[in-house]
């Protein structure tokens, strides 16, 4: 039996890890049916007589300040949210890869450079850049943001794929591979990659929950995609002050975010212990 | 080890240093000016903007302003607030500590929280304790540290009015109280903001401090101590706990952007008057020299933790290489 397929193994008996991936697939769903199954999440069909009401027939999940759907904010929400998630945690494990490998393939120069550009870029105040950078960029897509937090999200990957390349260089098979002629494209391909590869989705599949709090914080703040767009982050903002009177506009979106942070982490978890049985 | 520390200490300045840089072109080169008001609202006639950005040098060129800039700078000069009319430094003299308070309350907390938390779970691997433990934390990891702020508000202070929501003293109140009672004032408004800080971050140490104590707890020495014939409470004390001494302290120091990320949106939350509120206000009136003076704090905070950190791993693990 193959690792990869041992892992799958381990990964299907793992009933919390099984759990948070349907969560996930869930939430996908209700994300791309959204617009199929809810009323215009930017509709106001009465703006003044419809404020802040209670759940009901008609608003299963009530109205916020603005006479809007909870329900089909809170469905079009996960949009945003898992969009910017996964969309960049891909991407910073793209480039952490990408760097790692050079660094560790690249000459002693080119990996001291890289690496201690790393080092310091560990040390930059992330939210501060990225406040900074919104603050300013009034209409941000939501690929500008899925691009700036990976771009400011992959340094701690590129160090776990530099760290496992220089050891593999040493390896045996490695060697082997080159004594029989392999290209250093051939080698990265059929021997590097697959090793590191492990590492690699665990880190990021843990990382998907953390993107998709910050960008929650980063839109609460009213920055990055922003208003009237419907994201969990930007709905918490307009729940906080009529939280006594209406708390189903704070409380829908919250929830929402938490049970697909916790999704995310249980598979994550899960991924961990099915690809790395030590940890267990 | 001095050598090291000597190094270590060279790449934190360097680093910070490189915050200063990156801040500064960002906030310059990015479109927008801070006497232009924004669009709907213009602020002055063009001879008044002319002016003022005269006064403040920013109809220069770009190197020649970062130039005077870092000149200032090295003479800890930060410049004034555009907006509030005040010398940076004294801005963030109000400001640095109230954060500091905040930020350190939640660190120490979460700290003893997580910690004790992590250890509880190692000892009880594989019980009922591990499990609600663990999904306790979990829960907490997975949750906007700005969404608990405002449920422990909602609770705790608007619904009980156990504790005050909002600012770090109670108006009026501070003249007529003793030394203590201010104090005690103070502390009350501290509760809620520190709580929501350290919950989530209690949660991360816990998650940590169970996989990194199970871990030991499988070493070979901790075997061996157990075949010694001691019992497994002495095991966790003496050995287990002791080789995540060193962990826990760069544990504390990694967490300090943590810290800083969060106290923006809490601060907010509860009108602390902080770093964090300093960075939200001047962000968006695009307070430059106040952005870029944040930007540099926070740059040192950070960096000093990361050197704590490591420092605090090498004195604690002999084996990790002083060189490198």
């Amino acid at each position: 039996m193959s690792p990869w397929r041992a892992a799958a193994r381990r990964f299907r008996r793992n009933r919390p890890a099984v759990a948070g991936t349907v969560v996930v697939a869930a939430m996908a769903a209700a994300a791309l049916l959204a617009p199929l199954v809810t009323v215009d999440p930017l509709a106001q069909p009465d703006p003044v007589g419809l404020q802040d009401r209670p759940p009901s027939a008609a608003h299963p999940l009530g109205t916020d300040p603005y006479s809007r759907d909870v329900l089909s904010r809170t469905l079009h929400g996960a949009q945003v949210s898992l969009l910017v998630g996964v969309g960049a945690a891909l991407l910073a494990v793209t480039l952490g890869t990408g760097v790692g490998l050079a660094a560790g393939l690249g000459g002693r120069r080119t990996d001291e450079v890289l690496m201690r550009g790393v080092d310091v870029a560990l040390a930059l105040p992330r939210i501060v850049l990225l406040l900074a950078v919104f603050a300013i960029w009034d209409r941000a897509p939501p690929a500008a943001v899925v691009v700036l937090i990976a771009a400011t999200g992959w340094f701690q990957t590129s160090r776990i794929v530099r760290a496992s390349v220089l050891g593999l260089k040493q390896a045996d098979f490695v060697a082997a591979a080159r004594a029989l002629g392999s290209g250093r494209a051939g080698i990265v391909r059929r021997h590097l990659l697959p090793h590191v590869a492990a590492p690699v989705i665990v880190s990021a599949s843990l990382d998907v929950g953390n993107i998709i709090l910050l960008e929650a914080g980063l839109s609460y703040l009213g920055l990055g995609v922003r208003p009237p767009t419907p994201t969990w982050g930007n709905m918490i903002m307009d729940g906080k002050d009529v939280l006594l009177s209406a708390p189903w506009v704070a409380l829908a979106p919250g929830c929402a975010l938490v049970l697909t942070v916790v999704a995310f982490n249980l598979a994550g978890d899960g991924l961990r212990d099915a690809l790395d049985p030590k940890a267990a | 080890m001095l050598r090291f520390a000597v190094r270590r200490l060279a790449f934190a300045v360097a680093s910070v240093v490189a915050v200063v840089v990156i801040t500064f072109l960002l906030v310059h080169a990015a479109p927008g000016e801070p006497m232009l008001g924004t669009p709907e609202r213009t602020v002055a006639s063009p001879e008044t903007i002319a002016r003022q950005r005269a006064l403040f040098g920013l109809d220069r060129p770009l190197p020649e302003q970062f130039l005077r800039y870092a000149g200032n700078l090295a003479r800890g000069e930060l410049g004034m607030s555009f907006v509030l009319h005040r010398p940076v430094a004294a801005v963030l003299r109000d400001a640095l500590p109230n954060t500091l308070l905040l930020g350190g309350t939640a660190l120490v907390a979460s700290l003893l929280l997580g910690l004790a938390a992590g250890a509880l779970q190692a000892a009880r691997h594989r019980t009922r304790t591990d499990a609600l433990l663990g999904a306790a934390t979990l829960v907490l990891y997975s949750v906007p540290v700005f969404w608990l702020g405002l449920l422990l508000l909602l609770v705790f202070g608007e619904g009980l009015h156990w504790l005050p929501v909002s600012g770090m003293t109670t108006p009026g109140l501070g003249d007529d109280l003793s030394r203590l009672g201010r104090a005690l004032d103070v502390a009350r408004h501290l509760v809620l903001p520190a709580a929501s800080l350290a919950l989530v971050q209690a949660a991360a140490f816990a998650r940590f401090q169970r996989s990194a104590l199970l871990e030991t707890l499988g070493a070979e020495y901790v075997r061996a101590a157990r075949a010694r014939g001691l019992g497994e409470r002495a095991v966790l004390l003496r050995h287990a706990l002791r080789g995540a001494l060193g962990s826990t302290i760069t544990l504390a120091g990694l967490s300090v952007p943590y810290f800083l990320a969060g106290s923006v949106l809490v601060e907010s939350i509860f009108g602390w008057p902080g770093l964090g509120r300093v960075a939200y206000d001047a962000i968006f009136a695009r307070d430059y020299n106040v952005i870029t003076a944040v930007a540099l704090v926070s740059g040192v905070l950070v960096a000093a933790g990361n050197l704590l950190a490591d420092v605090a791993l090498a004195v604690a693990d002999p084996r990790i290489r002083l060189g490198r």
